[in-house]
């Protein structure tokens, strides 16, 4: 983007409706060359109608998409460039392997040799050569997700738009496809959106997130620094885990107050003593066990009422002190639970790290 | 401050530049309008005008309507129509449903013959049923000559005889299909509850079917009551009387429109429950299994195959009397009767033969195509199309046939050039029985992933390739059956065609009629055995057609090996 080539895509002010449902609040947003960028929130946020628009398969109220400098705002989806694969895999039943990645191919009137070994090249690429005079269904599900992808990719499009493609696969069958889409992106260089609610996903595969909800962007950042800097609560948590306390701005600066407690949180714009807060901490962030001569903020008292082992770690729930208080998770890794002695109904002393501590306007 | 936002938002999207495809679309949309809107809608609202006007066309608001219930030869229709119907119904329903119990629940040896003979009646003109009582029961028939017994079959009992003949393959149809996917939980949840069969069957299965058994038995057919009737009429043959008798076109249109109007709710009331039915038939229901013990498994084996003597005997009685020299005086076989001398030879039958096969071809493409359009292209169009299509249903064949007289017969009009040829009697028959094909069509494609023109636009394959390549190929098994269905009706069709048939276009059906006008039944008996013949032919040939093309899908549909 930095460069002086125009983005692969830019949004500009795109505003979607359907009658009096707002499905997207102009939104503005640019893909660079060669990118992977995931558009990541939860179901009806807008996401598949922004990717639907890019695509041509719906058409904007407002705004402008325009594809490597060109205006395709108006183009109907064939003169637009790009390939998609579709959740359902949409791989045509009545066409073997081959012919459904050759099928873009066949009516560019490329010579039959040539459709013949880029559809070889493909299929070698996402490891299905054998499979090539097979039906898609003979083929598992994440086979025909390979197809499609393959399919996809296969007229060489400038761009390629993929509609929560892993959502229909089991667990296992995901991960190792997350890996595989991520490498094959980068192999050929295409830049790439993606659309999910799985936000272990956005995090494992982009270049950078765009957190949508409510038809609006409230993030648009590399995983770590959506992870590490959410924008707002509301990206806060929905990407990881995140304990959100209810909060009250107090006298000293850089100080609010939940319940009984004083807790200091990130420095941040002052806001006058009583403005309602939110304070917002990761289950890992937590120390648990600080030594007690080690002069620090925010250490609180806090008794463990369950303890869910996850194998690589625990996750505490833990009581904060006061009747019907808040109450938070916390991660511990399997020695440090044995350390600080941590079993149900124990008392821990647990240090609220300042600097992990984030202040956010108001929860509502 | 969402509803502010939306206003800030505009209504419009923005413009696309118009390309080649979306012309093309809309002309196609365009086409099917036009078809709907000339040969369905246009014409039903030119018989509900007509209904209005008298007979040198001033308006007189509902005269006719008044001279209709008043008059009482003309009245007594109505009522006839309405007892004929519901006695029908009634045997109908009571004699299909043990047969298709007893098809469905219990497991019977030569149920595959019970099947076939169930379905004879679908292959012969509804006035074959007529003639086959008039040979058997009628004054000189031979069980009254035998016994000396005569029942009466002229009049109401004997159209009650036929239409129930008539009507049992549609019922037996609707209720297989039920029972066979009735999920077995709501049958065991009802025998647990203590309730027995027959309350099962009225409380489970009756309630999801009953509309389209309605709809199936209103008795608007034609051909047996003109056959039986004597001076009895029911609402169709009024129509007949008085537009071919009396030359009285707007009591004919105001017959029609009463007729349409039931007919008309039947369907609609049958869609709004079909919509609720597909709930029944969850994807975890179990399929029930055949059983029954011994003696149950006795009667139900004894009753089916009575009743399929009954129905074969029919035909059997219709094939001997074809066969014989003067029925059943002079009993020596002869194959005189089918050279058809009183109706212009093979005439009627080539040309019922060639309509039939127009109706398969193009009947076939408009519904697939209308279908096509209307589910995937997803346009404002697509609602109005999808209601228009679903009307010509509940049109009864003469209501339409009479239609097309006013449309297709008016003075100045340029569509007068289609009256009196082969091709409108394609078109009626190809809306006649538009519907279903057309339901079958939407159905089958519904099934189709929606991304398919998606995924070819984005790679620049145009909708219509997508559509060659794909589409059609995948509803092949639909479209077979679709063009089976349309062919099987236009060879058995009467009630349109009488109106529309002109000199040198007779179908096989009318010949029929014109023979036994003449006093020339065995004629008319040889012609009925050559349309079941040929029915049979070209079912059977179907048959190893959908078995081959759906070997050849069992490829992609199936797992490897």
């Amino acid at each position: 983007m930095t460069s002086g080539r125009p983005a692969a895509v830019a949004l500009d002010g795109i505003a979607k409706r359907f009658g009096a449902v707002v499905a997207l609040e102009r939104v503005t947003l640019e893909v660079g060359d060669g990118e992977f960028v995931c558009f990541l929130g939860p179901s009806g946020c807008g996401k598949t109608t922004l990717l639907r628009i890019i695509a041509g398969l719906e058409r904007q109220n407002l705004g402008t998409v325009r594809m490597a400098g060109r205006d395709v705002s108006g183009l109907p989806p064939r003169e637009r460039n790009y390939g998609i694969v579709f959740q359902s895999y949409a791989l045509f039943p009545n066409l073997t392997v081959a012919r459904n990645v050759g099928y873009g191919l066949a009516t560019r009137r490329v010579p039959r040799e040539r459709i013949a070994a880029r559809v070889d090249e493909l299929l070698a690429l996402v490891g299905l050569a054998r499979h090539r005079d097979r039906y898609p269904a003979q083929l598992s599900g994440g086979e025909q997700q390979r197809v499609a992808l393959a399919r996809a990719v296969a007229p060489s499009p400038a761009l390629l738009l993929l509609d929560e493609p892993l959502s229909a696969l089991d667990a296992r069958v995901r991960v190792a496809l997350r890996a595989e889409i991520k490498a094959l992106q980068r192999r050929l260089g295409i830049t790439t959106i993606m659309v999910t609610h799985d936000q272990e996903e956005a995090l494992t595969m982009a270049d950078r997130i765009v957190v949508m909800n409510h038809g609006v962007v409230e993030q648009i950042g590399t995983p770590f620094q959506t992870y590490t800097e959410p924008a707002s609560l509301f990206v806060a948590r929905f990407v990881g885990r995140m304990n959100v306390l209810a909060a009250v701005a107090s006298e000293r600066p850089g100080w609010a107050r939940v319940g009984r407690l004083e807790l200091r949180h990130r420095a941040g714009a002052a806001r006058p003593a009583g403005t309602r807060l939110a304070l917002a901490i990761r289950p890992e962030e937590i120390r648990v066990g600080a030594p007690t001569h080690e002069a620090v903020d925010n250490r609180v008292a806090a008794r463990v009422v369950t303890v869910q082992f996850l194998g690589a770690f625990a996750r505490l729930s833990l009581a904060l002190p006061g009747d019907g208080g808040p109450e938070l998770e916390c991660d511990l890794a399997g020695d440090a639970l044995a350390d600080a002695g941590a079993k149900e109904g124990a008392e821990l002393a647990l240090v609220l790290t300042p600097e992990a501590l984030r202040v956010f306007p108001e929860p509502t | 401050m969402a509803r502010d936002l939306a206003r800030m938002i505009p209504e419009r999207v923005v413009p696309r530049r118009l390309d080649a495809e979306h012309v093309v679309r809309w002309v196609f949309l365009a086409l099917f309008a036009a078809f709907l809107w000339i040969f369905v809608l246009y014409p039903m609202l030119q018989v509900l005008w007509r209904s209005l006007l008298d007979n040198d066309g001033r308006v007189v608001g509902l005269a006719n309507y008044l001279r209709y219930v008043r008059t009482p030869a003309i009245a007594a229709s109505i009522t006839n129509s309405l007892v004929v119907s519901a006695a029908a119904m009634v045997l109908t329903v009571v004699l299909a449903f043990v047969y298709a119990y007893a098809l469905t629940r219990v497991r019977l040896p030569g149920r595959a013959v019970f099947r076939v003979a169930a379905m004879l009646p679908l292959f012969a003109p509804s006035l074959v049923h007529g003639f086959a009582l008039v040979y058997l029961f009628g004054n000189n028939g031979i069980v009254t000559r035998q016994t000396g017994l005569n029942v009466g079959i002229y009049g109401v009992k004997g159209i009650v005889l036929a239409e129930v003949l008539y009507c049992f393959p549609h019922a037996v149809l609707i209720l297989t299909t039920a029972l066979a996917a009735a999920d077995a939980r709501l049958y065991d949840a009802a025998a647990a509850l203590g309730a027995g069969r027959l309350r099962t069957f009225l409380t489970v299965t009756l309630p999801g079917v009953k509309y389209g058994l309605m709809s199936a038995c209103f008795v608007t057919d034609f051909g047996a009551p003109k056959v039986l009737g004597g001076k009895t009429s029911v609402m169709a043959t009024e129509i007949y009387n008085q537009v071919i008798g009396q030359q009285n076109f707007t009591m004919g249109a105001t017959v029609s429109v009463v007729l349409l109007v039931p007919a008309l709710l039947a369907v609609v009331v049958d869609r709004l429950v079909q919509r609720r039915q597909y709930a029944l038939i969850s994807s975890s229901a179990r399929p029930l299994a055949p059983g029954g013990g011994p003696l149950t498994r006795c009667g139900l084996f004894l009753y089916c195959a009575l009743i399929a003597a009954a129905i074969t005997g029919v035909y059997v009685v219709v094939l001997a009397t074809s066969l014989v020299s003067r029925w059943p005086y002079d009993l020596t076989l002869t194959l005189k009767h089918y050279r058809f001398d009183t109706a212009g030879g093979y005439t009627a039958l080539l040309n019922s033969l060639e309509t039939a096969t127009l109706t398969a071809l193009v009947g076939t493409a408009i519904a697939f195509a209308g279908a096509y359009l209307v589910e995937k292209g997803r346009t404002v169009a697509s609602g109005p199309l999808y209601m228009v299509s679903l009307l010509p249903v509940s049109i009864p064949g003469m209501v339409l046939g009479l239609a097309y007289i006013f449309v297709f017969n008016a003075p100045g009009s340029p569509l007068n050039a289609l009256y009196g040829t082969l091709t409108i009697l394609v078109i009626s028959n190809l809306v006649h029985y538009f519907t279903v094909p057309f339901l079958t069509a939407t159905a089958a494609l519904k099934q189709m992933d929606a991304e398919f023109e998606h995924v070819g636009a984005s790679m620049g394959v145009p909708f219509y390739r997508t559509f060659w390549r794909v589409t059609v190929p995948m509803a092949l098994p639909s479209i077979v059956g679709i063009s089976m269905y349309f062919f099987l009706n236009a060879m058995v069709t009467l009630s349109a065609a009488v109106f529309l048939v002109a000199p040198g276009t007779e179908l096989a059906a009318v010949a029929m009629l014109l023979m036994d006008d003449a006093g020339d039944t065995a004629q008319a008996a040889a012609m009925s055995v050559l349309i079941v013949a040929i029915g049979l032919v070209v079912r059977l040939v179907y048959g190893a057609l959908l078995r081959g093309v759906t070997r050849r899908t069992q490829a992609w549909r199936g797992p490897a090996g």
